[in-house]
Parts: C-alpha cells; sequence; structure tokens
C-alpha cells in the first residue's frame, strides 16, 4: 500500500505542522537528564541507607526505617513542590542556582533522590534477604568485618539479583520526572501542558508524548531485564 | 465448602466493583444537568483575599463576592438561592459555554480572545499589573525588575507581561497560587510578586501580612474586570449591566470596594462605566 | 543484638557502636537545630501560622472535604481499573495468540506511560469532545488517568496472582474436566484474588498519592489543593503543608499496615494453598524478588 504521504505530499506538514515552535526533543532530553542524575545519587543515596538498615548500630537502623517509611507515603508531588516552597524559599538551599529554571532542575533532582532511594533500599534490602546465610556466615569466620561483609560479600550478590526490580525503579523514576513540571521545570509534561492547551489536535500531541516514553522507557526495561537474566546468580 | 466460601466472597467483592462502576457512571449522566431549583451558580475564586475567598466557616468574602450578589440579587436570587462554584482561571470560557454557571465574577479582565468565545458585562472595576514588595524595597520602576527575583503564577498574563514586555531579564518564579509566591517574598526568596493590584491589595491587607508589604503603584497594564457569561445570552447581559449601573449609583459599589480593599489602603479607580473598557 | 551480617558484638564492638551512635545522634541533632533555627527565623514557627490546625473549622471546611476527594478518586480508580485489570490480566494469558498479544500491548503501553500525562490528556479530552461540566471534569481526568495506569498494573498483579497459584490447581480442574472457562472462574480467580489481595492494598497507596498531582496540575479539589485555599485564608503555606504531608502520612501509612496485616494473616492461614502475593509486588514499590512480576515481566 503507498503511503498517503506520496500521494498527498502536504499530508505531511498538516500532520507534523503542530509540532512547529516546540522544542519536543529539549523537553524530552530534560526528561532524560533528570532520570539519568536522578538515578544515580538515588542508587548511591539508596545503598547508603540499606547499609543502614541492616548495620549493627540500632540507631541507624531505626533512622533508615522511619526514613523509607516516611518518604514511601508522601506522594512525590508533596516532596517536589517541597522542595521548592520550603528548601528553597524558606531554608535558603538554592544549591548555588541563582536562575529560578536552573534551580528548579536542581531541586527536583534532589526531590526525585530523596523518593526514589527508599526504594532503592527496599529492593536492596530484599536483595540482601536472598544472599544465602552461608555466605554471610563465611565471610564472619574468616574474619571480616560488618563493613567488610556487606561490600565485598553480600552487596555485589544482592545487586546482581535486584537488577529486575531496580529497573522497574528506574522506569517508575522515568516517568516520576514529569511531576517535575509542578515547579516550572520544562520536561515532556510541562511542554505537553502547554501544547495540549494550544493546539487543536489534541490526539496527536498526546500520541507524540506516550511515543516519546515508550521509547525510553521500553528498551530501559529490556535490557536490564535481559542484563538481571545474564547476571542473576545460579544457585 | 471452603472453596464456596471464597468464591462467594470474591463475587461480592466483584459484584461490589461493577455497582460501584455503575454508580460512577451515574454521576456521568447527571452531571451535564445543573442549575434549576430556584438557585443560581455564580462563578468566583476561592482563594483570593479581598476579592473571592472561600473562609472557615464555609462563607465566601470578597469584592468579586460581593458585586456577583448584588447582581444576583437584582436577577432575583436571594443570597441563600447563590450557589458560588470555583471557577480556576483557565475553566472560565469552558464553564460559561457549556452553562455550568450562570455568570462569572473571578477577577475576569475583558480582552479580545476572550471576548470570542464569552460575553462580557461591565467592567466594574480597573486593575492594573502592579508588584508587591517588602515594605523597605527600593523597586520603583519596571526597568528596576532586571535581574531581580520575581514570582507569579504558572501560564498567568502577568508572568508572560514581565517575560515579553517589561522586563525581560528579570529572574520569574512560577507557583501554581499567589499565596505561594506572597510567602516567597515574605521570606525574602524573590523579591516582587507581580498581578493585578487588586489581588496583591487583598494578601497585603490581610492580619498575618499587614504592614509588611507596599505596592509598587507602577499601572503595568489595564486590568478591566467584567462579568462573564454566556455567548449571545443578552438578556442577562443587559440585567447585569443594568444591576452594575444601580450598583454604582447607590453607593453599594463604593461600599464593597471600601469593605474589601480599605485596610489594604489600596488606591482604588473610579467606578467604571459599563462598556468603557479602558486599554 | 545479632544478626548474620555481623557477630554479637564484643567489648570493642560495643564501645564502637557507641562511639557510632553518638556521632550519628549529634549529626541529627545539628541538622534538627538548623532546621528549628531556620523555620523559627522565617516566622514559621508562630504560633498564630499553626493555631488554625487546632480549630475544627480548618479541618470540616478545607482539610476533610479535600481529603474526601482524594479518597473518592482513589476509591473510584480502584474499583473500575480492577474488572478492567482482571480482564486484562487474564486475556494475556490466553492460549489465543490474537487474544494475548493485544491485550499484552495494551497493558505494556499503558503502563510505560506517566499517569500525569494521561490525565493531562484525559482532562483537555473531556474538555473538548464530551460534556462533561467543569465541575465534574478534574475528577474525572483523575480518575481516567488513574484507571489507565493502574489497569495494567493490576492486570499485571492478577496475573502474578494466578501465576503463583500451584500448577495442581489447574491440573485437578482439568482431570475433574473443567473446561478453561470454568477452571478460571471458578477454581484458579477465586484463589488468585485471596492471594492478590495485600498487593492490591498496597497499589491503592500508590494510587492515593497519584492523586495530588491531579490537585496540582488539572485542579481537582484534592487534599493538596484544598491546602492551597486553606492557606490563602490563613496566609501559613508551610505548616499547612507539613499538616498535609503528615495526613498523607498517617492514611498510607494505615493501608500499608492494612496490607501486610492482610499479607501476614493469609500466610498463616492453614485454609487455601498459602499462595500470597506480598504487597511489594507492586510497581511503585517494586522490592518483590520472588514474585513473577519483578524481573520476569519484560522478559
Amino acid at each position: 500500500m503507498p503511503s498517503p504521504y506520496a500521494t498527498h505530499p502536504e499530508a505531511r506538514e498538516i500532520v507534523f505542522d503542530f509540532l512547529e515552535g516546540y522544542d519536543v526533543l529539549g523537553a524530552f532530553w530534560m526528561t532524560v537528564k533528570l532520570t539519568a542524575l536522578s538515578a544515580l545519587g538515588s542508587l548511591i543515596w539508596g545503598t547508603l541507607l540499606a547499609g543502614m538498615r541492616v548495620s549493627p548500630v540500632p540507631l541507624m537502623r531505626g533512622f533508615a526505617t522511619v526514613y523509607v517509611n516516611i518518604v514511601r507515603n508522601i506522594p512525590l508531588t508533596v516532596i517536589i513542590l517541597f522542595t521548592s516552597l520550603g528548601l528553597a524559599d524558606i531554608f535558603g538551599m538554592t544549591l548555588g542556582a541563582s536562575d529560578f529554571k536552573v534551580q528548579g532542575f536542581r531541586l527536583a533532582v534532589l526531590g526525585f533522590i530523596a523518593y526514589t532511594a527508599a526504594f532503592v533500599c527496599e529492593a536492596l534490602r530484599s536483595g540482601i534477604n536472598t544472599v544465602p546465610l552461608g555466605q554471610a556466615e563465611a565471610a564472619r569466620a574468616i574474619g571480616l568485618s560488618f563493613s567488610q561483609t556487606l561490600r565485598l560479600i553480600v552487596l555485589p550478590q544482592a545487586f546482581r539479583s535486584v537488577i529486575g526490580p531496580l529497573a522497574n525503579v528506574l522506569i517508575a523514576l522515568t516517568k516520576n520526572t514529569t511531576v517535575a513540571a509542578a515547579i516550572g521545570v520544562a520536561e515532556a509534561a510541562y511542554l505537553m501542558k502547554s501544547m495540549i492547551e494550544n493546539e487543536a489536535q489534541t490526539l496527536l500531541v498526546g500520541a507524540v508524548f506516550a511515543f516519546g516514553f515508550v521509547v525510553l522507557t521500553l528498551p530501559t526495561g529490556l535490557f536490564l531485564g535481559w542484563l538481571g537474566k545474564r547476571m542473576a546468580v545460579k544457585r | 465448602m471452603k472453596l464456596r466460601k471464597v468464591t462467594a466472597a470474591s463475587a461480592a467483592v466483584l459484584a461490589l466493583s461493577l455497582a460501584a462502576t455503575a454508580c460512577g457512571s451515574d454521576k456521568k449522566d447527571d452531571g451535564g444537568s445543573s442549575g434549576g431549583g430556584g438557585k443560581i451558580k455564580v462563578g468566583i475564586k476561592y482563594d483570593q483575599p479581598g476579592l473571592g475567598l472561600k473562609q472557615p466557616d464555609g462563607s465566601f468574602s470578597g469584592f468579586d463576592v460581593d458585586v456577583a450578589t448584588y447582581v444576583a440579587g437584582k436577577l432575583g436570587y436571594k443570597p441563600n438561592q447563590i450557589d458560588f462554584v470555583e471557577t480556576k482561571s483557565a475553566d472560565r470560557e469552558n464553564a460559561l459555554s457549556r452553562g455550568d454557571v450562570k455568570f462569572i465574577a473571578a477577577t475576569y479582565s475583558i480582552n479580545d480572545e476572550r471576548k470570542q468565545k464569552v460575553d462580557f458585562a461591565g467592567p466594574y472595576l480597573l486593575a492594573h499589573q502592579d508588584l508587591l514588595v517588602k515594605k523597605d524595597s527600593n523597586v520603583t520602576k519596571a526597568t528596576d525588575l532586571n535581574g531581580k527575583r520575581l514570582c507569579s503564577v504558572t501560564g498567568s498574563t502577568s508572568a508572560q507581561n514581565i517575560h515579553d514586555t517589561i522586563a525581560p531579564k528579570a529572574n520569574l518564579k512560577e507557583y501554581s497560587g499567589y499565596s505561594e509566591c506572597i510567602a516567597a517574598l515574605q521570606s525574602g526568596a524573590v523579591d516582587a510578586v507581580t498581578t493585578d493590584d487588586s489581588i496583591l491589595a487583598g494578601f497585603a491587607a490581610q492580619d498575618k501580612y499587614k504592614g509588611q508589604f507596599k505596592l509598587a503603584g507602577l499601572k503595568l497594564s489595564n486590568e478591566n474586570y467584567g462579568i462573564g457569561v454566556k455567548k449571545g445570552d443578552t438578556a442577562t447581559l443587559d440585567k447585569i449591566n443594568k444591576a452594575l449601573e444601580s450598583m454604582v449609583s447607590d453607593g453599594s459599589w463604593k461600599t464593597a470596594v471600601d469593605k474589601n480593599f480599605g485596610p489594604a489602603n489600596y488606591k482604588n479607580e473610579q467606578a467604571p462605566k459599563i462598556g468603557q473598557i479602558v486599554k | 543484638m545479632s544478626s548474620v551480617l555481623y557477630d554479637t558484638p564484643g567489648p570493642r564492638a560495643k564501645r564502637r557502636n557507641v562511639v557510632f551512635s553518638v556521632v550519628f545522634v549529634l549529626v541529627l541533632a545539628l541538622v534538627a537545630w538548623w532546621v528549628w533555627q531556620k523555620m523559627g527565623d522565617k516566622g514559621q514557627l508562630k504560633w498564630d501560622l499553626w493555631e488554625p490546625f487546632t480549630t475544627s473549622e480548618a479541618w470540616t471546611t478545607y482539610l476533610l472535604p479535600g481529603l474526601g476527594n482524594t479518597l473518592k478518586a482513589a476509591a473510584l480508580a480502584m474499583v473500575i481499573a480492577l474488572p478492567l485489570g482482571a480482564f486484562f490480566g487474564i486475556a494475556r494469558m490466553s492460549d489465543h495468540r490474537w487474544v494475548r498479544v493485544p491485550a499484552g500491548a495494551v497493558v505494556e503501553f499503558f503502563r510505560a506511560i506517566p499517569v500525569l500525562l494521561l490525565m493531562l490528556f484525559a482532562n483537555e479530552f473531556y474538555a473538548r469532545s464530551t460534556d462533561v461540566t467543569s465541575d465534574d471534569r478534574p475528577l474525572y481526568a483523575v480518575v481516567t488517568g488513574l484507571v489507565l495506569y493502574n489497569a495494567s498494573v493490576l492486570a499485571e498483579i492478577v496475573r502474578a496472582g494466578i501465576l503463583a497459584l500451584p500448577k495442581g490447581q489447574t491440573e485437578a480442574a482439568h482431570a475433574i474436566g473443567l473446561r478453561k472457562g470454568q477452571t478460571m472462574t471458578s477454581i484458579l480467580l477465586p484463589q488468585a484474588v485471596t492471594a492478590m489481595l495485600p498487593a492490591i492494598v498496597s497499589q491503592l497507596v500508590v494510587i492515593v498519592k497519584d492523586t495530588a498531582l491531579g490537585g496540582v496540575m488539572i485542579g481537582y479539589t484534592e487534599l493538596l489543593s484544598a491546602r492551597q485555599t486553606l492557606a490563602a485564608n490563613y496566609a501559613n503555606v508551610i505548616p499547612s503543608f507539613i499538616v498535609v504531608a503528615i495526613v498523607f502520612v498517617v492514611v498510607n501509612f494505615a493501608l500499608t499496615s492494612f496490607a501486610s496485616w492482610l499479607e501476614r494473616r493469609l500466610r498463616r492461614s492453614k485454609r487455601g494453598t498459602g499462595a500470597v502475593l506480598a504487597p511489594d509486588t507492586v510497581e511503585d514499590n517494586p522490592a518483590a524478588i520472588n514474585g513473577s512480576y519483578g524481573a520476569g515481566t519484560y522478559a
């Protein structure tokens, strides 16, 4: 079947006319940047939290437990708004940016890290639980300390077994970055909101952004799913 | 036996969910028909002190509310027959054209774009885009704003004005509501808040903010507040215009202005003539 | 105190733990002190900003109706998404390719798209193409967005729930001559529903949290945007924010606790097959290792 564009060259123009004047790629690039930085940050902070949750110091265990349980139960929207209304406006944490656009971006990343780390921590903790007791016992038997046991023996195995769940966290994070629109970060949802209000072709606008997210999340899921299978510790 | 119980339970869950789904769609059907029953639906703002504010006891206060009450009175509705509903800025045209509300008095500036979708009675107040700054601020003219930190509401015309013409180099922070902007101004996170002076005056007059802020008095634009009615509903339009005229002539207009803006030390403009739009 | 990861602390380890504890407490105290100081500096600790929350009016006029709307949207979304999710979950396990593939595509598509985008789209769609009143439209948009997304998540939960049942159930059903449909409706589904309950309750937490998006982005008057009206009246942006956050935590914590109580109870109970889907089999809380949902979904 010949493409409709072949017979009506102007059809292509009509179909994609609504994209003109909008920086759709730029908005998605912002989404990618938000996701990448937040993912990195939450992996670090989440690992630290998981370490605290299984540590021999009761206070740290308590802190990590309370942190995870509070953060998981607050809407992300509340956390993101709070970074701007609370951290920036009241506590003066401008994160080294005087321009509100830059500041909003950094605050959003901070908010995403604080939120996503709770889920990373939970994923890791259950990963730690899948490591056979013998591993930790053997580590202790050869005289490794808690931090050595965790760092050298348990965590490497735990990480390999939680690639799947962590992939889900990453996909959820990619989608969650849209919440940054609430504090005016010009990412995909922010642009879509103004486009969908101003353009007549609601369905097309929706389709373009939906497609963008499918492109972002589906390969991530497939790749990490494959990696998870490959890396899984055979027992 | 056991199995049966579980089956029954899950069937109940399913039935329940179906019933609730049905409830949901029932509501969909009723949604279309509103009004009637001797009540009038009027659109106002809920979160703007001095203009339209939902108070703790559930009643409403503000200049827009007083004007709306007076107008509804002239249309033959007692105060207890008025149903005030919240019409957010983006929803106003839609609410009118669909007939969800009879008229809207919600800081609704008359402009050409909107006039294509709705009809306007009035204007009943002439406001100006202005700046709210701290008492000791030295911002005196619009160009002072370049390089300053400014707050306004996401997607508002005031924000657009600043960005496009007044001070393109201003550092603009956007929130979804003015109270967040005012809080940022109070804490020193921004240097000025910009929108219509009438709205700013309402916030500045609140007990907790009294004496902390002042209006810069810049008159950056002219905002002619009108009462929006459905396009083509000339009968209502004429009645509302008559009502507004008599509101000015019998002194109720002045009373309402003094009551709502008096404490803010806000220098309001004279009552505008009906149909006279200041560009 | 002991765990697999470390030995029961001896005298030296005990000393070291005490030092760690003290340092940790000091750091936390320092942060707390700084927060308190800053809040004081900015006048956020003044009693008259917090005092409204001790009156019943602040709750009955603003917050409780807002919370009511939050719960209403969440309940509606769950109740509509559940049958839809069950339908797609079962369709995805069909023996027929032409049922399985489209159902899978729909589920994967809606799981890949942010709820916010779905809400924004639904909001605009209702405004342009239907005659939902502008009062009701935000609720419809929020519920539509939540349903589209959560139905696809629930479809996966249903699938995982059915897969979690022992194979013997299906085999026995077939052995006594039940057809595929009968096996599903009278053997598998009833047991799977029980197994899924904790996961479903915990998905409710995700839904409750997501309603807040509708408040900020499309003007549904749920708890978070009711806060805005409240703050306009009492001029207490930050205190109202903190109070609303606490309300969310309390509601969701109650739901989470209920979910884990359900799970424990179901695991303990002698009846049934003992197959239970952990509450955290859910997307937003993907700590599941053993659930068939976790890693295997994309494979």
